[in-house]
């Protein structure tokens, strides 16, 4: 595009020498096309700067129940005893991934602020050595950002020997500044394959 | 040029014959002929595909054809009515009219145009040619996902997602290059005197098309080659298990497919005024006001994308914004409403068949919005998303509010273009079968919605299948009389009664200061305006 745009901006130097209307005015109309290309070229760079600032949305504001991908520090250790928050985890495991994969509990009682450990299992039912990648939602989508790990399975893939059973812990905490409105939010895992095909 | 021909120079224009003129003509009028030619035939494509779904939901059961051959007739249906029959249909008339109304020889850029058009053949054949394959063994078919490319079906999908996926290129290129050219038209070309307030209404509604065009077209390609790269080049824009976020597809594509909506409409706005006021034989009403509105829903459309996924998610805030910017809209469109019962109000109106066309028109158009403002409700639309309910108001509005709209302005313009008025009675004839089969087809499928009857389904319940059998048979209805407008077309090009400059007693502008047919080469000596 570079290139053609040189060979224009030289036709022009050219035409400039003409001053009938007619070409005056092709001259214009060619312009102001070339002028229009740049809104082109706007809303394809807009297009593409979506996806990371989609991403940055999601995270900043949890919509969509993304959580991090990282470990939480325990910052804010202070429990507050004054109310209650039902944690409930479900999974699934996505097509591709031969596993057996689900929570040791459904359901948790707890205090904002208060640590807690639950366990997931996992078990290879292929003859072969499989890896997968659990990806975490939280809903409602407000609560995801209060909803603290400190350490996950989730945060690396798992690999499992053929036949072999794995008990995962997932350590978090939901911070104190979750919403007065919520009180039931659901965890849900996939677990999806992490293998090359 | 011999200057003893030049009396003769209309007539007998210094362009080749044949084959050659349709590829090499950069002639607004013969470009315009060919869009609007490439529209009906791709209109016919698609009427085609259509019956072959409404004659599987004939009845409940898999009777003709496999769910999958069914998704892809869905899909590439949508595909061709929107892109190969709405869109260069609008683009037809444009090419035909603009320079006719704004006192312009040609448009600005006839090389881009003559470029414009000729890719829109290789993309349908694109878009239709995995159907063939198929038939070959090589490849599972057209693309299935429904025209929306959803992940992650469209990104596990056979090779008909990649022909899309590049027919979808194509005809984006095509419509942009289209878009720049009206837009630079529009700018530089109009006759001296002639201010952009003074513009026609037509040509009002394209800018903002072509505004709507150029800055949401690159947002559909850019979402497409994302699935194309994350089909086979290992990316994972929409892949949950790469950190990529199927959600995120949706928003790219609403974020132009709501637009699209408005793109397909606002020509139609543009033109149904005009013929209001030459049947109603009295000015149109708030010419202004309708400008600002085409404005005001330009604007408000490109905000608005997300009430197409309202069931995916989305939190509470994000919901009521979604909820009460759709609503909105209907504000400009209560203005459009009320100019054009305004228009008609105490006119010595006529009903000829494009006033037909208008009033039914506005009607059915009026019915379509109505229902819209149902599904943009949050609450009610739990219930009807994904139901028959949507195909029938979208139909509403882009098969009446379309489609019709446009077949009133072929009657409008035809005589015009042709030099020959159309058989009258004919025309009346099509309205009216159009009108009644188009009605009997779709009022059913609002109650399939409203009784909970998914979309894009081959087989359903027992309880749905006497509503089924009313659509499917008035569509039938419905599609075969298109094989009369064909015919109405063909004989008015042929010959038939001679049509005076003005054609209609109440038209004015400048395209009814020219001759019917128009000469070749038009407004050479610029018209100036008072």
């Amino acid at each position: 595009m570079v290139s053609s745009f040189h060979v224009y901006v030289m036709e022009i130097k050219v035409e400039n020498n003409s001053t009938s209307p007619d070409q005056q005015r092709k001259l214009a109309n060619k312009k102001l096309g070339f002028k229009l290309l740049w809104v082109v070229a706007g809303s394809i760079a807009f297009a593409i700067a979506l996806v990371p600032l989609y991403n940055v949305l999601c995270t900043l504001t949890g919509l969509n129940g993304k959580t991090k991908t990282t470990a939480s520090e325990i910052s804010n250790t202070k429990v507050d005893e004054s109310r209650w928050v039902t944690v409930q985890f479900t999974s699934s495991v996505m097509p591709g991934l031969g596993w057996n994969f689900y929570p040791k509990q459904t359901s948790i009682k707890l205090h904002p602020g208060q640590v807690e450990t639950v366990l997931f299992e996992a078990k290879n039912i292929t003859s072969q050595v499989v890896a997968g990648q659990a990806v975490p939602s939280v809903t409602p989508g407000v609560a995801s950002i209060y909803f603290k790990k400190i350490e996950c399975f989730c945060f690396m893939r798992q690999e499992l020997q053929p036949g072999e059973t794995k008990v995962m812990p997932l350590r978090f905490f939901v911070s104190p500044e979750l919403p007065s409105d919520v009180s039931e939010m659901t965890l849900s895992y996939a677990f999806f394959s992490a293998d090359k095909p | 040029m011999s200057t003893t021909t030049v009396a003769h120079h209309d007539e007998h224009a210094d362009h080749p014959t044949g084959i050659m003129r349709w590829l090499t003509t950069t002639n607004h009028k013969d470009i315009g002929t060919m869009y609007l030619t490439f529209s009906l035939i791709m209109f016919l494509v698609g009427g085609c595909m259509i019956l072959g779904i409404r004659a599987e939901l004939f009845e409940p059961g898999l009777q003709l054809m496999n769910p999958d051959f069914f998704n892809q007739l869905i899909g590439v249906h949508a595909l061709i009515m929107i892109f190969a029959a709405l869109m260069p249909a609008a683009t037809g008339f444009a090419n035909w009219m603009i320079p006719l109304q704004i006192g312009a020889p040609d448009m600005a850029l006839p090389r881009l145009n003559n470029w414009g058009f000729w890719l829109l053949p290789p993309s349908a054949i694109l878009l239709t040619l995995p159907f063939t394959l198929a038939l070959f063994g090589i490849g599972d078919g057209a693309l299935a996902t429904g025209w929306t490319f959803y992940p992650p079906l469209s990104v596990q999908g056979g090779i008909g997602v990649d022909f899309a996926i590049f027919a979808v290129h194509l005809l984006g290129i095509s419509s942009v290059l289209g878009s720049i050219n009206i837009i630079v038209t529009l700018f530089n070309m109009r006759a001296p005197g002639m201010t952009l307030m003074k513009m026609p209404l037509f040509a009002w509604g394209w800018l903002i098309t072509a505004f709507l065009l150029i800055a949401t077209i690159p947002v559909l390609a850019g979402a497409v080659t994302m699935l194309l790269t994350d089909r086979h080049f290992g990316t994972h824009f929409f892949d949950a298990a790469g950190g990529g976020d199927p959600i995120m597809f949706q928003h790219l594509f609403w974020f132009f497919g709501h637009p699209e909506v408005y793109i397909l409409l606002l020509p139609v706005w543009g033109f149904i005024p005009q013929i209001l006021q030459t049947f109603s034989r009295k000015p149109m009403y708030g010419y202004k006001a309708q400008v600002y509105a085409f404005w005001g829903i330009g604007a408000l459309s490109v905000v608005v994308w997300a009430h197409h996924f309202f069931t995916a998610g989305l939190p509470v805030p994000a919901l009521l914004y979604f909820m009460y910017s759709t609503m909105a809209i209907s504000l400009p469109l209560a203005v459009l409403f009320f100019c054009w019962i305004k228009t008609m109000w105490k006119g010595s109106m006529s009903f000829e068949t494009p006033m037909l066309f208008t009033v039914g028109w506005i009607i059915l158009f009026g019915i379509g919005g109505l229902t819209g403002l149902v599904l943009a409700d949050v609450a009610a639309d739990a219930q009807y998303h994904n139901s028959y309910f949507v195909v029938a108001h979208f139909h509403y509005t882009l098969f009446a509010g379309g489609i019709m709209g446009i077949m009133a302005g072929v009657y409008y313009w035809l005589p015009k273009m042709t030099g020959h008025m159309y058989s009258e009675k004919l025309g009346k004839t099509h309205f009216w079968l159009t009108a009644i089969s188009f009605n009997m087809t779709f009022i059913p499928q609002f109650f399939l919605g409203l009784a909970g009857m998914p979309r894009r389904i081959p087989d359903y319940a027992l309880q749905f299948a006497e509503f089924n059998m009313i659509s499917s048979i008035s569509a039938f209805v419905l599609g075969l009389s298109q094989l009369l407008f064909v015919y109405i077309i063909i004989t008015c090009v042929r010959g038939g009664k001679k049509a005076t400059d003005q054609v209609w007693e109440g038209a004015e502008g400048l395209e009814w200061t020219l001759p019917s047919p128009p000469p070749y080469h038009s407004f050479t000596e610029q018209p100036v305006i008072k």
